[in-house]
């Protein structure tokens, strides 16, 4: 079930009414959303026929931080050690769209009036999608864990839908964060430490190093496609700019050139349009993909770390067993102690092999799905562009 | 000439009877002309100018009005003869033989004074020596063609045929009663006689054609039959007879001289001009001259009297033909468009006509006359007008009329030159192309060669395709000669791409990369482009140094486009005094025209270099996605190795492939955007300087008119001081050099008319000529980035089965659990 949500999630991503969750027991969706300052207040809707909720149908208002402390709560739940916790969704980044918009207020005296009309609305259309996405993103986070089986009974969880008041997350203080630092570096320098460990599990060593080698990749290819994507941006709004200038200089033209420099600006006004489609489609289609999974073979990485440090524990406890019997004592406790981290491990193993497969399937169909989309949207813009440089090129040359 | 030999050289040494009159017109006259020849051989063509206008004042006299023409022709260095002219001998020759020197050169010349026109006069010869009847009949011919030309001066026509016939009655009286001379001398005395009808019906003619139709003329024709008349009528002694006669005579002698001397030089100096008009004068030739077209008819106006004046005239207007050809015609037809536009020479014709006070008008208006292609009815007018202002004829008119030459060709011919413009610009058969830039030498003496290949079927050049090397400062020293030689002139020089140390020294040092092979192209693009308009400019393309530059197969190496060179730091110094004059020069602009022009060409500047800077950012980040899409698909490719899914796999590095491709087509959109608009574009920015420059020029050219105004001023302020303090001897010299500048000032402004008259024009051509430009090259960058897009959907279009084919490898995965189960389940159904 888990490989739908993403499909939906992509679709979300053109259409937050879109819900392709196929458990109707759990439906959750972000109808609205309020952005104050740097806070932004999200409407999380539920509907349920859940016993375990008290109403079928209510909203409460939930900031980013809170999704944060879900995540976290279920990240640092024993039970929950073998599954992929969804990753949690990154925080709303306003910056670069505000940053673009300071520019832009700078560069007034630069700029023409329609020119700069345009250019703030690009800027405006641009936050809007920045903060459509940050909504999604959320969205996807609760419906990624609405339907998994396992976290969709979470009490946390639960808690978190349904309590009606604040849940008054507490800020991350500094030691926290530090905190969170020393847990990460002592993480790395565990992943380290027991890499060393001989895996047991082909399947798991495949994995292991399929998703390192993976994630690096990934990564290095969501950094490319976001410049790629934002030089195609750049490309958009030049184009606004270029427009402009033509037309304020048809503006000043009195003689045969006038229209020529008028179809021109209308031209390029068009195809910044276009343009701008393709670079905010490629950027959905394509890097929104890469991001997001980074971030989920970022999560699978987590798991196998969690297993991996099982099978330590469990290797430890084999050591201290042995200990024991050497001394002859405590052999009971170390027997029992070793047969826990056995039982943990498999169980571990066991879930995450289950998970990471339904992953590998996720994360096809998930390509598959946008690939083809972009590809399509693609072809639809090109096609577009063809259609308006035709139309431009047979009126210049008829005149 | 078998009349002609007849013809004895008319001994007049009698001096007194020619003292008489010449104490009051003539003598008086030739001493005034004189002291203006010296002036002459002192001074430019054009104080002369001004001087014969004093003369002109006191015209009330029909003889001034015989008398202008050679006046006028005195102008001339030529004119010396005339007055050192004391014997009488060659005069007769010359009277005799200026028919045929005049018929020859209406031959060589090919000038409009036609063939006909010519065999009118030999024949009026012919009959003045033989009969009168036939001399009635060839007047009587003028004046049918008069009549038939023109039906205004009809009744004026009627009016000197009267006067024709009564001289050439009187011709043969005095003939007949005033040859006790002798021989020799009565045939002289015939000869003068017959001049003299034959001087008078063109006296007549003259005021026919200066005053057609005008007001003016009968009077005038009137006084010049009155003495005619009363010589008749009182049956005049000989001596009486001879004195009309030897003035007449005089007239002729100084004509004749002119001829004598003129044709000769003439003849040498026509030759280029003759080039020059190619095209005109072998239009003249081809249309039948029987044929009574306005024009040649007009011209037989002109010429007739002439003939009738006993080819006198005739070498008048020869004399002034070679006169004005290498000076004012000379300059207007080499300023403008020389070979390509005969109808400019036609207006500029009709507008000196229209300026044409006096005589020397009308002379400048037959020498032009020889180049006239058409003539229309304006032309008729303005004659008219032109023949009512000599009658006026004050000084300041006459002043202003040299001046104005060119101000009614700026404004009544523009439209009309526009139009024609229109129709010769698609005529040049000239394609220039910069082709294979090649790196010659090595390290700081390394330059670029680029071959300038042209196709051409214009005559001009010897060969229909030829190849030369050249460098780069040899298209830059091109462009100084050009800019010398017509930015002063309102021409639009066509600049060439600026110098780049920096973009040169790269290619120098031979880095191989892709920013030097940039630059190049960019380069390249630019000279062909520079080369282009260069060759379509009509101007620009009679330039021996454009057909140098494009044909020769050595040029002498340009050492003044060296940046650091002498004559480049000289450049630059000139460069900064103009700055700074450009500010001082407060120009209160007289023409809103120009004013509204410069405004634009300023804003439209400032909005190219905004525009341009817009693209290249465009280019940079086109270059940046280019960049960007490749590191994506390279990284897209690793992405795909390390997908374990082999379809996905497969599609990743499908998706590389496609992202590669991309990489590709905004690479290549990036050169487009860079040599088909960013270039372009630069282009004009450079184009607009030019305009700018003749802007500048033209202020230029009214500072100096304006300068020249304020010293002529302040002369006229030591004259009137002088004038004061009455001190005779220095205000002769004051008067002097009040003429001077006043010639000056005239000189100027006529200057700042023309150049005035050309930006005009260039502008407009400018303007059109980038509509059309403009228009073809974003058409040439829209169908470049057309295509990319097409290649674009066929890319993805291509990658879109890829897609579609990625599976779920179902045979690798371990679906034992339920999960794994539905998930199958729901993928075959997504599937």
């Amino acid at each position: 079930m888990t490989s739908t949500i993403d499909e939906s999630n992509k679709e979300k991503m053109r259409s937050v009414s879109v819900d392709l969750n196929n458990d109707a027991s759990l439906l959750i969706d972000i109808p609205d959303a309020l952005c104050e300052r740097d806070k932004v207040k999200f409407t999380v809707h539920t509907k349920t026929t859940l016993s375990s909720f008290q109403k079928p149908d209510f909203s409460v208002p939930r900031q980013h931080e809170d999704f944060i402390w879900l995540h976290d709560t279920l990240v640092e739940t024993e039970d929950y050690a073998g599954l992929i916790i969804p990753p949690a969704p990154p925080k709303p980044d306003f910056e670069s769209p505000r940053e673009k918009m300071h520019k832009l207020g700078e560069g007034e005296a630069t700029m023409t009036k329609d020119e700069y009309t345009k250019m703030k609305q690009e800027l405006e259309a641009e936050y809007l999608a920045v903060f459509k996405k940050t909504v999604q993103v959320h969205e996807v986070f609760l419906q990624r864990l609405s339907s998994h089986p396992i976290l969709s009974k979470d009490r946390n969880f639960q808690i978190f839908l349904e309590y009606d008041q604040d849940l008054s997350v507490r800020r991350k203080n500094a030691k926290e964060m530090f905190g969170g630092f020393f847990k990460n570096m002592v993480k790395s320098a565990d992943e380290v430490l027991i890499s060393g460990i001989k895996e047991v599990d082909d399947f798991f060593e495949q994995e292991k190093t399929f998703l390192l080698d993976y994630y690096s990749k990934i990564k290095d290819s969501t950094a490319k496609a976001e410049k790629m994507t934002r030089a195609h941006k750049n490309i958009a709004d030049d184009y606004i700019h270029v427009s402009a200038t033509l037309s304020s200089l048809s503006a000043d033209d009195n003689t045969a050139n006038k229209k020529h420099l008028e179809k021109l600006s209308d031209l390029f006004e068009k195809l910044r349009k276009v343009e701008g489609r393709v670079a905010s489609d490629q950027e959905l289609k394509l890097t929104e993909l890469l991001r997001y999974y980074m971030r989920d073979i970022q999560a699978a990485k987590d798991l196998l770390y969690r297993r991996a440090r099982a099978l330590a524990d469990y290797e430890n406890s084999n050591k201290a067993l042995d200990k024991a019997r050497l001394k002859s004592k405590d052999i009971p406790q170390a027997e029992e102690h070793q047969q826990q981290c056995l039982q943990k491990f498999d169980k571990l193993s066991e879930s995450g092999k289950k998970e990471l497969t339904s992953f590998k399937g996720r994360r096809v169909v998930a390509f598959r799905k946008n690939l083809i989309e972009m590809a399509e949207l693609e072809i639809k813009h090109a096609k577009n562009n063809v259609t308006l440089l035709q139309g431009c090129i047979d009126m210049l040359k008829s005149n | 000439m078998a009349t002609s030999s007849e013809r004895s050289p008319p001994p007049f040494p009698d001096s007194e009877d020619q003292d008489v009159l010449d104490a009051d017109d003539v003598g008086g006259r030739v001493s005034d002309e004189e002291d203006e020849g010296e002036d002459i051989f002192m001074g430019a063509s054009n104080p002369p100018l001004i001087e014969m206008d004093p003369t002109l004042p006191p015209a009330s006299h029909p003889s001034d009005v015989l008398m202008k023409p050679p006046a006028d022709i005195m102008s001339d260095p030529l004119f010396e003869p005339v007055s050192s002219q004391a014997e009488n001998k060659p005069a007769s020759e010359v009277v005799s033989e200026p028919s045929d020197d005049f018929v020859d050169l209406t031959n060589n010349l090919t000038d409009s004074p036609d063939d006909s026109a010519a065999a009118a006069s030999a024949v009026a010869d012919a009959a003045k020596d033989t009969t009168e009847i036939l001399l009635d009949e060839p007047t009587d011919d003028f004046v049918d063609i008069f009549g038939s030309e023109t039906e205004a001066p009809g009744e004026e026509v009627l009016l000197a045929d009267v006067t024709v016939e009564a001289a050439t009655d009187k011709s043969e009286v005095t003939n007949n009663a005033t040859d006790p001379p002798g021989g020799e001398k009565t045939g002289s005395h015939a000869q003068q006689e017959e001049k003299e009808p034959g001087a008078t019906p063109p006296i007549n003619d003259l005021g026919l054609d200066l005053s057609a139709g005008n007001a003016h003329q009968p009077p005038s024709s009137d006084k010049i039959a009155d003495p005619l008349v009363d010589l008749l009528s009182a049956a005049p002694p000989a001596a009486e007879a001879k004195k009309p006669s030897r003035a007449t005579v005089d007239l002729f002698e100084d004509d004749g001289s002119d001829l004598f001397t003129e044709p000769r030089q003439s003849k040498s100096s026509k030759q280029p001009q003759k080039s020059l008009f190619g095209e005109a004068d072998e239009d003249l030739f081809s249309e039948p001259l029987g044929a009574t077209s306005k024009k040649t008819v007009s011209k037989e106006q002109k010429d007739k009297p002439v003939m009738t004046k006993a080819a006198g005239d005739a070498s008048n207007i020869g004399g002034p033909l070679q006169d004005s050809n290498p000076a004012e015609p000379g300059d207007l037809f080499t300023e403008e468009a020389i070979g390509t536009v005969p109808s400019i020479r036609n207006t500029s014709t009709v507008n000196s006509k229209a300026n044409g006070v006096h005589s020397e008008e009308e002379t400048d208006i037959f020498a032009e006359a020889t180049v006239e292609l058409s003539l229309d009815s304006p032309r008729d007018e303005r004659k008219k007008d032109a023949a009512a202002k000599p009658s006026v004829s004050t000084a300041s008119s006459s002043l202003s009329a040299a001046a104005s030459l060119t101000k009614p060709q700026s404004a009544a011919l523009e439209e009309l030159e526009e139009e024609e413009e229109e129709e010769l610009e698609d005529k040049f058969d000239i394609f220039v192309s910069v082709k294979d830039p090649e790196k010659i030498g090595d390290g700081m003496n390394a330059y670029m060669a680029y071959k300038v290949s042209t196709q051409t079927s214009l005559s001009m050049f010897r060969n229909k395709t030829f190849t030369v090397r050249r460098r780069f400062s040899d298209f830059l020293g091109l462009y100084e000669k050009l800019s010398e030689k017509h930015g002063p002139n309102g021409f639009i020089v066509p600049p060439p791409p600026e110098k780049s140390i920096l973009g040169m020294t790269k290619v120098k040092v031979g880095k191989e990369d892709s920013s030097s092979a940039d630059f190049v192209e960019r380069r390249r693009g630019a000279l062909e482009r520079y080369l282009q308009r260069v060759v379509n400019h009509p101007s620009l393309l009679q330039d021996p140094d454009v057909r140098e530059f494009l044909e020769r197969e050595e040029l002498p190496r340009a050492v003044s486009t060296q940046a650091l060179s002498g004559a480049g730091f000289l450049k630059m110094i000139n460069k900064a005094t103009d700055a700074v004059s450009k500010m001082t020069i407060k120009m209160n602009e007289s023409d809103v025209w120009f004013e509204e022009k410069l405004q634009e060409v300023e804003s439209a500047d400032q909005q190219f270099r905004k525009l341009h800077a817009l693209v290249e950012n465009l280019v940079i980040h086109r270059k940046e996605l280019s960049l960007n899409t490749a590191s994506f698909a390279k990284s897209t490719a690793m992405l795909g190795s390390a997908e374990d899914n082999t379809a996905l796999s497969r599609a990743l590095s499908q998706l590389a492939e496609v992202e590669d491709k991309m990489e590709q087509l905004h690479q290549d959109q990036a050169a487009n955007d860079t040599f088909s608009f960013a270039e372009v574009i630069a282009d004009y920015i450079r184009l607009l300087g030019a305009v700018r420059g003749s802007f500048d020029h033209r202020m230029k050219a009214w500072q100096r008119w304006q300068d020249a105004q304020a010293v002529l001023q302040k002369k006229r302020e030591t004259e009137a001081k002088l004038l004061w303090a009455n001190k005779p001897d220095k205000l002769q010299l004051a008067k002097e050099e009040i003429a001077e500048w006043e010639a000056k000032v005239t000189q100027y402004e006529r200057d700042f008319e023309r150049v005035s008259a050309t930006v005009r024009k260039e502008v407009v051509r400018f303007e059109k000529e980038k509509a059309k430009n403009f228009k073809r090259q974003v058409i040439k960058y829209l169908e470049v980035l057309l295509q990319s897009q097409q290649q674009l959907i066929k890319y993805w279009e291509a990658f879109l089965p890829e897609a579609k084919a990625i599976r779920l490898m179902v045979e690798h995965q371990p679906f034992d659990d339920r999960a794994g189960c539905l998930l199958l389940i729901h993928f075959t159904s997504c599937l």
